[in-house]
């Protein structure tokens, strides 16, 4: 079983040279500690920065330079600036490669829940519904079961929906998993130490095993 | 040149009046226009519709105009960081109208370029959706779902620039130029509070962010806070 540094690290291998990269909050973010050296990527924050940097050495924050989850950051040589439209513009005429994003559930159709749960106070879907409706390549980040035991992987999302048929790859503390096109989980990778019959059990909807499904590699 | 200086936010604010409709720029508390939030506050208009990405925090920002209840309605992408915001919505005192990120900036920046209404796939399929027109459209070479949102019109929009000068030409710094560039263009009357006010001749004509035309009434701002919502820093050694 994975933890969350776990989980970002397998999600880190999907992040390819010459990518620009939107992290989300949480999970997502840690992916950035695990990019391997050798491989350039460009962090997009959709509050307008490509070429997000680590954050600032302490001393030296800036309350003008922060990221979309308005913690203070640097910015790396090559970098640059720009206003909330724009930023949006080239999420949107997909020139951002890869999303990688939280969830509170995912559909076998590829539907996304995670910005609201009703009865609770409502937040806001920030850029989310944006970054989902847009990207080419979406992975999800996130926990097999919730808090009450119950699995994440739906036929059919409960929670309003953040977008539909848009995610493509969902990595938990379980698995790696992808969407097909005609619905359902395909189990790809295990986790180290996980069986297939503990992400059966973890996982509600369609659930996809062909062959022998290998143990993941960090 | 044309001359858009006024002399302070007060003056700046002048002809805005309860029930209007405001942009207000800034990204959480960053690159929030501080001294025009404290002239609304002074001011003490009430029933307004405030078009802001946030809505500040408890005791600063939009959360000032909050607490005096002068905010009748909110349009905005995340509201998560103000606990009276809160206490308002549940109770039903203040109205609140989520809109995605990418759209909310969009719908502003349609104002500015003079067009009524713009297709996104943003919130297709989800209660975003609800009430709104859509249409299928073929775009390099997809065919897919669209919302057509409509661009903002707002009596007032009030943005917070690094320099300015005197015919209302402006520059943003780093981040803090988010939703304040698209709300600059924006306004029936849009205002401008900067950092530092110059003569026309000093900004380099191929740095300017707003040309002036955009801009009705410009003024220099004081005493900045810029209070960070999270300072992350890394420790040295």
């Amino acid at each position: 079983m994975l933890d969350k540094n776990g989980i970002a690290k397998r999600i880190a291998r999907e992040v390819k040279d010459g990518m620009y990269v939107n992290l989300g909050i949480g999970i997502p973010t840690l992916v950035a500690n695990y990019i391997p050296d050798g491989i350039n990527v460009v962090l997009q924050s959709e509050n307008g920065i490509l070429g997000m940097g680590p954050f600032p050495w302490e001393g030296e924050e800036d309350a003008d330079l922060i990221n979309a989850g308005k913690q203070t950051v640097t910015l790396l040589k090559g970098s640059s600036i720009f206003d909330s439209a724009m930023s949006f513009g080239m999420i949107r005429s997909q020139k951002v490669n890869l999303t990688i994003l939280g969830a509170m559930e995912v559909s076998e159709t590829g539907d996304i829940a995670n910005w609201k749960i009703p009865g609770k106070m409502v937040k806001g879907m920030g850029g989310a519904m944006d970054l989902v409706a847009s990207a080419k390549n979406i992975i999800v980040a996130m926990q097999h079961v919730n808090k009450a035991g119950e699995s994440k992987l739906l036929t059919k999302c409960d929670l309003p929906l953040t977008g539909i048929r848009c995610v493509k790859k969902i990595v938990t503390e379980l698995a790696v998993l992808d969407i097909l096109k005609e619905g359902g989980f395909r189990l790809l990778e295990r986790a180290p130490g996980v069986s297939i019959e503990e992400i059966k059990n973890a996982t509600a909807g369609k659930l996809i095993i062909d062959g022998e499904i290998p143990e993941m590699t960090l | 040149m044309i001359n858009r200086v006024v002399k302070n936010a007060e003056e700046a604010l002048e002809g805005l009046t309860d029930n209007m409709t405001l942009m207000v720029g800034g990204f959480g508390l960053c690159g929030i226009p501080e001294n025009s939030i404290a002239a609304l506050v002074k001011k003490g208009v009430k029933g307004l519709t405030c078009i802001s990405n946030n809505a500040g925090v408890d005791d600063f920002g939009l959360g000032l105009l909050l607490q005096t209840k002068q905010i009748k309605k909110m349009i905005s992408s995340y509201v998560g960081e103000n606990a009276e915001f809160e206490r308002q919505m549940l109770s039903g005192e203040l109205e609140v109208e989520l809109v995605p990120q990418g759209t909310l900036a969009t719908r502003c920046m349609m104002a500015g370029y003079g067009i009524p209404f713009f297709p996104t796939p943003a919130g297709v399929g989800t209660e975003v959706a609800i009430g709104k027109e859509t249409k299928m459209v073929t775009f390099n070479g997809e065919t897919k779902e669209y919302l057509i949102e409509k661009a903002f019109e707002a009596d007032f929009a009030i943005v917070k620039a690094w320099k300015g000068d005197t015919a209302g030409n402006l520059i943003f710094k780093s981040t803090a130029r988010n939703f304040n560039q698209p709300m600059s263009m924006a306004g029936k009357i849009t205002v401008a509070e900067v950092e530092e006010l110059v003569e026309v001749g000093e900004l380099n004509p191929d740095h300017i962010h707003t040309p002036g035309i955009y801009i009705h009434r410009i003024f220099k701002g004081e005493n900045y806070e810029k209070r960070i919502e999270q300072i992350t820093v890394r420790k040295k050694g």
